[in-house]
């Protein structure tokens, strides 16, 4: 007999582990639902703002009876969080990926009826602020994923944004070209790059550490030539003519999300590319199958003749490149000069939405998204005044962030060569 | 195509790993590379491979000098290899990691994945493999794995195949099937280099066999010779390939595994519901192909693994949800499979690193201060013990050869009062004078009264020393067999058939 045919009893099989991390978590925010509607009830009407007084389709705001809506969401919470306990109990499943989604919009809902009884939820504005608080984190998050996918742990992604502020600032105010500092905005974080893949590719110094003193230098220098060149100079240094909104015919008139997503500047479409762009190159092109191989079993591409070093330097490079484009979309276009330090720990809330997003592109923009929303919400409501303290609301999207990583998404994979040198024995 | 090597020689530092090796390999021959671990096998394969450069000598194809500057050259000028450590990326599929270097693609770069698949199934038909192109490679069985390295090495029209220890992580049934494709290889003009240190194997296939001693060509050795012969080539010296021992003096069930099921991080059964007894005095040795649970299995005994159920009892003393300290306390004694890894501080002295586990108290620790003068007595006593080669009680572990530094572990472990023995690949990577000293303790050890579990990987050890043999697949017991049980029938159930798993 030659050939074996496996007749044992024993297969691998995956042990149903009953976990019930997911539900206790859903039963937290569903007791917060119940809480909302039957301990603090709020009274009253909700309104909901669904289009500002620019858009050519008009839609009539939407009134929602505050106390009635709260109670029939945190009913349906529960219920939700009935139906993850049986899944998890019936040993059938994990609690699916629909349920986490529903069950977010749903609390969501109820927590903004409940805040806003009596006043005015502004959706258009609350999304637009979403997208712009979004978009450094998309482009940190991408470069970090192209950075991490190759095999680099890429901590420096603050510093890289921070870097693409300050020159995008700088070369924006002098040569008054937006164009121009976008360029130099690039040009700066992959001079940070730079830093980052000598010491940890050639000299194989710890990935973790050259990031964080990266970002550490990074913060020291941009402050210090801040306030000795560009504040005393402000309206030649720190001025740069910022990027014009081109609103897209057609779709920035649909209702709702057109304006939010088609009124933009270059820089938010650019990023619509970029995102597309890296997920397909990184699985369908052969640069992708390379970065992937490198950073997986750098010496099985070593063994079929790719360059691990070289490959790891470049794309480490091209990773500075797009997040120091997010790094311009503060003052190119948000704010429109540098500040001290104005991306205030985004770049540590990217690398959160790489490891959130599982190293996907896709995945790690829709997390971006997700972090950008909370932290706008935390503001809007600041302004239209809420019950729950403003110290407290500051805290919400480190919650959100600290809830997502750690509950939502259980052990995730990275890239197995991911923060190890490769050391050609 | 045929392959030249002229006075290779390659230094690491003060060791010269290749002293100026001469080899000829002839189109379409299976030439054997026969010699001990750290002989220098794998490290001529390196430089052929252009993964080492050398310091002397040169390599020919068809009498052409070649100059490699690393792999790439090597695999343009037709060398491909088969590594011991497979070179796949586990989370790529079979045709992204065959196409994985020398991509189709169209203008853009963009990956021509059909061409890859299609690649992948002409060879595979060639040869008779059943390999589906877009398997995720880390779901594949080891067998399975390898052939997509030899699709992979072909795929790039490799004319001289380097299979680098091929069979080491293979069944016996495998293996035979392996052999028989490195035969229908060389019919179709295939040079090949095979590289083992296993004798059956080499007198099996070969045509012609060269080998290598301490880095140095120490002869040619025609297929017919016997495998004494061959092993003293390869040794040095005439070398004995039993073990003695004496028939095992079984007394009562010492040690009783019910039901025991390991669950690992990634949530999967490795060990599921096995079940076992080893009485005191003797040898119980659990065969499997690596990776089938062994592993799992001896760290669930030890307290290493956080998710296990079922029960382990030691003279009726339950050792499941003790702590590893605990389990040491009752009595066993444990080698790990990686010495360097798990044995040993490698840092540490000798002396250190004899005391390691008896850290807590007396004879070594008193009132928290180690007691040096009974440490160096105790270290000076066991080197002589066991014959641990080294300068000296204070030379670190990790300059110490793989068989002295075995002998530390075994030393530390056999010398506290057992009442278990665990040894997991106790043999492994050693030279043949180490295997001996090894085996001998194991042997001693279950005639001192105790139950003794050797788990191994190589069917030589153990129908060498099993009193019963203990079949592992896919994380459960196929059967529990007499330790006189034919290679062919352990073969079999290594694969996971039940046949003949009577006892």
């Amino acid at each position: 007999m030659t050939t074996t045919t496996p007749a044992a009893p024993i297969v691998h099989e995956t042990a149903v582990v009953r976990s019930w991390k997911a539900p206790i978590a859903y039963g937290i925010f569903a007791l917060v639902g119940v809480l909302f509607a039957f301990v603090f009830p709020a009274t009253g009407d909700t309104l909901f703002e669904l289009s500002t007084e620019r858009e050519a389709i008009q839609l009539a705001p939407v009134a929602v009876p505050t106390q009635s809506a709260v109670i029939v969401a945190a009913l349906l919470l529960v219920g939700l969080t009935g139906l993850s306990a049986f899944f998890v109990a019936s040993r059938r499943a994990r609690s699916p990926l629909w349920l986490a989604i529903v069950f977010t919009v749903l609390f969501l809902f109820a927590f903004l009826t409940w805040v806003a009884a009596d006043k005015t939820i502004p959706v258009p504005g609350l999304l637009v602020g979403s997208l712009a608080l979004s978009v450094p984190l998309i482009f940190g998050a991408l470069g970090g994923v192209i950075s991490e996918r190759s095999g680099v742990v890429n901590i420096a992604i603050e510093g890289q944004l921070l870097f693409g502020a300050f020159s995008a600032a700088l070369v924006g105010s002098i040569t008054r070209q937006p164009l121009l500092g976008l360029v130099a905005a690039m040009v700066g974080a992959v001079l940070v790059s730079f830093v980052l893949a000598a010491f940890s590719i050639k000299y194989l110094v710890d990935q973790v550490i050259v990031g964080v003193v990266l970002n550490v230098l990074v913060l020291g220098l941009t402050s210090f030539f801040y306030s000795k060149v560009l504040v005393p100079d402000a309206a030649t240094l720190n001025n740069p003519v910022k990027f014009d909104v081109l609103p897209i015919p057609l779709l920035s008139d649909i209702p709702i999300l057109g304006p939010v997503l088609f009124r933009q500047t270059i820089i938010v479409y650019l990023m619509y590319i970029a995102v597309f762009l890296v997920w397909f190159a990184l699985f369908k092109t052969r640069w992708g199958l390379r970065a992937r191989a490198v950073g997986e079993h750098p010496q099985a591409a070593d063994t079929v003749g790719i360059s691990v070093t070289s490959t790891r330097f470049w794309n480490v490079s091209l990773a500075g490149a797009i997040v120091g484009v997010g790094g311009a979309y503060y003052t190119l276009d948000v704010v429109g000069q540098f500040g001290k330090d104005m991306t205030n720990g985004a770049g540590f809330i990217a690398l959160a939405a790489v490891i959130f997003g599982r190293w996907d592109p896709i995945r790690a923009t829709l997390a971006g998204l997700l972090f950008g929303f909370a932290t706008n919400l935390q503001s809007v409501l600041g302004i239209i005044g809420s019950p729950v303290p403003s110290d407290f609301m500051l805290m919400l999207p480190y919650v959100v962030t600290i809830f997502a990583v750690a509950g939502l998404v259980g052990v995730s994979r990275a890239p197995a060569a991911d923060g190890k040198p490769y050391i050609k024995s | 195509m045929k392959l030249e090597l002229r006075g290779i020689t390659k230094r690491f530092g003060a060791l010269v790993a290749n002293d100026h090796i001469d080899l000829v390999v002839e189109p379409g021959e299976i030439h054997c590379l026969l010699g001990e671990n750290g002989a220098g096998k794998s490290t001529l394969m390196n430089v052929l491979y252009g993964l080492y450069r050398a310091e002397e000598g040169e390599i020919l194809l068809d009498d052409e000098v070649q100059h490699f500057s690393g792999p790439g050259d090597a695999m343009r000028a037709g060398i491909g290899m088969v590594h011991q450590h497979f070179m796949l990326v586990p989370v790529f599929t079979v045709a992204e990691n065959v196409m994985l270097g020398h991509e189709e693609t169209n203008a853009i770069g963009v990956l021509d994945i059909a061409a890859a698949r299609a690649k992948v199934r002409e060879i595979s038909d060639r040869f008779g493999f059943d390999i589906d192109p877009d398997a995720v490679v880390e779901d594949l069985p080891v067998g399975v794995q390898q052939r997509v390295e030899i699709i992979k090495a072909l795929s790039r029209d490799a004319r001289v195949l380097v299979f680098d220890e091929p069979t080491a992580v293979l069944t016996p049934q495998e293996t035979d099937e392996l052999m028989a494709i490195m035969r229908q290889l060389k019919e179709s003009g295939t040079s090949i280099v095979f590289i083992t240190h296993k004798l059956r194997e080499v007198r099996e296939v070969a045509d012609r066999i060269t080998v290598i001693r301490l880095g140095k060509v120490v002869g040619e050795a025609s297929p017919s010779a016997s495998n004494a012969e061959l092993a003293s080539m390869m040794v040095g010296r005439a070398v004995d390939l039993t073990v003695d021992k004496a028939p095992a003096n079984p007394g009562a069930d010492a040690f009783v595994v019910t039901d025991l099921s390991v669950i690992d991080a990634l949530d999967q059964y490795v060990v599921k519901d096995v079940s076992f007894t080893v009485r005191a005095g003797e040898i119980l040795a659990i065969a499997g192909v690596q990776g089938n649970g062994q592993t799992e299995l001896t760290e669930a005994i030890l307290g290493l693994q956080p998710r296990v159920s079922g029960s382990i009892t030691l003279d009726g003393v339950e050792l499941v949800g003790r702590s590893v300290r605990r389990v040491l306390d009752a009595g066993v004694g444990f080698v790990p499979e990686d010495r360097t890894e798990d044995g040993l501080v490698a840092e540490f002295t000798i002396a250190e690193n004899l005391m390691l586990d008896r850290s807590t108290g007396e004879p070594f620790v008193k009132a928290g201060a180690l007691q040096l003068k009974t440490l160096e007595e105790f270290a000076e006593a066991k080197l002589e013990e066991f014959d641990i080669r080294a300068q000296g009680i204070s030379t670190p572990a990790g300059r110490l050869s793989g068989g002295n530094q075995q002998k530390v572990v075994l030393a530390r472990e056999l010398s506290r009062d057992l009442r278990l023995f665990v040894a997991s690949q106790p043999t492994r990577g050693l030279d043949v004078g180490s295997i001996e000293f090894v085996h001998t303790r194991v042997v001693e050890a279950r005639d001192s009264g105790i139950p003794v579990i050797v788990v191994s990987t190589e069917l030589d050890e153990v129908t060498a020393l099993a009193d019963r043999i203990a079949v592992m697949y896919r994380g459960g017991i196929v059967g529990i067999v007499p330790g006189d049980t034919p290679r062919e029938v352990l073969g079999l159930m290594m694969a996971g058939e039940t046949t003949g798993a009577a006892a």
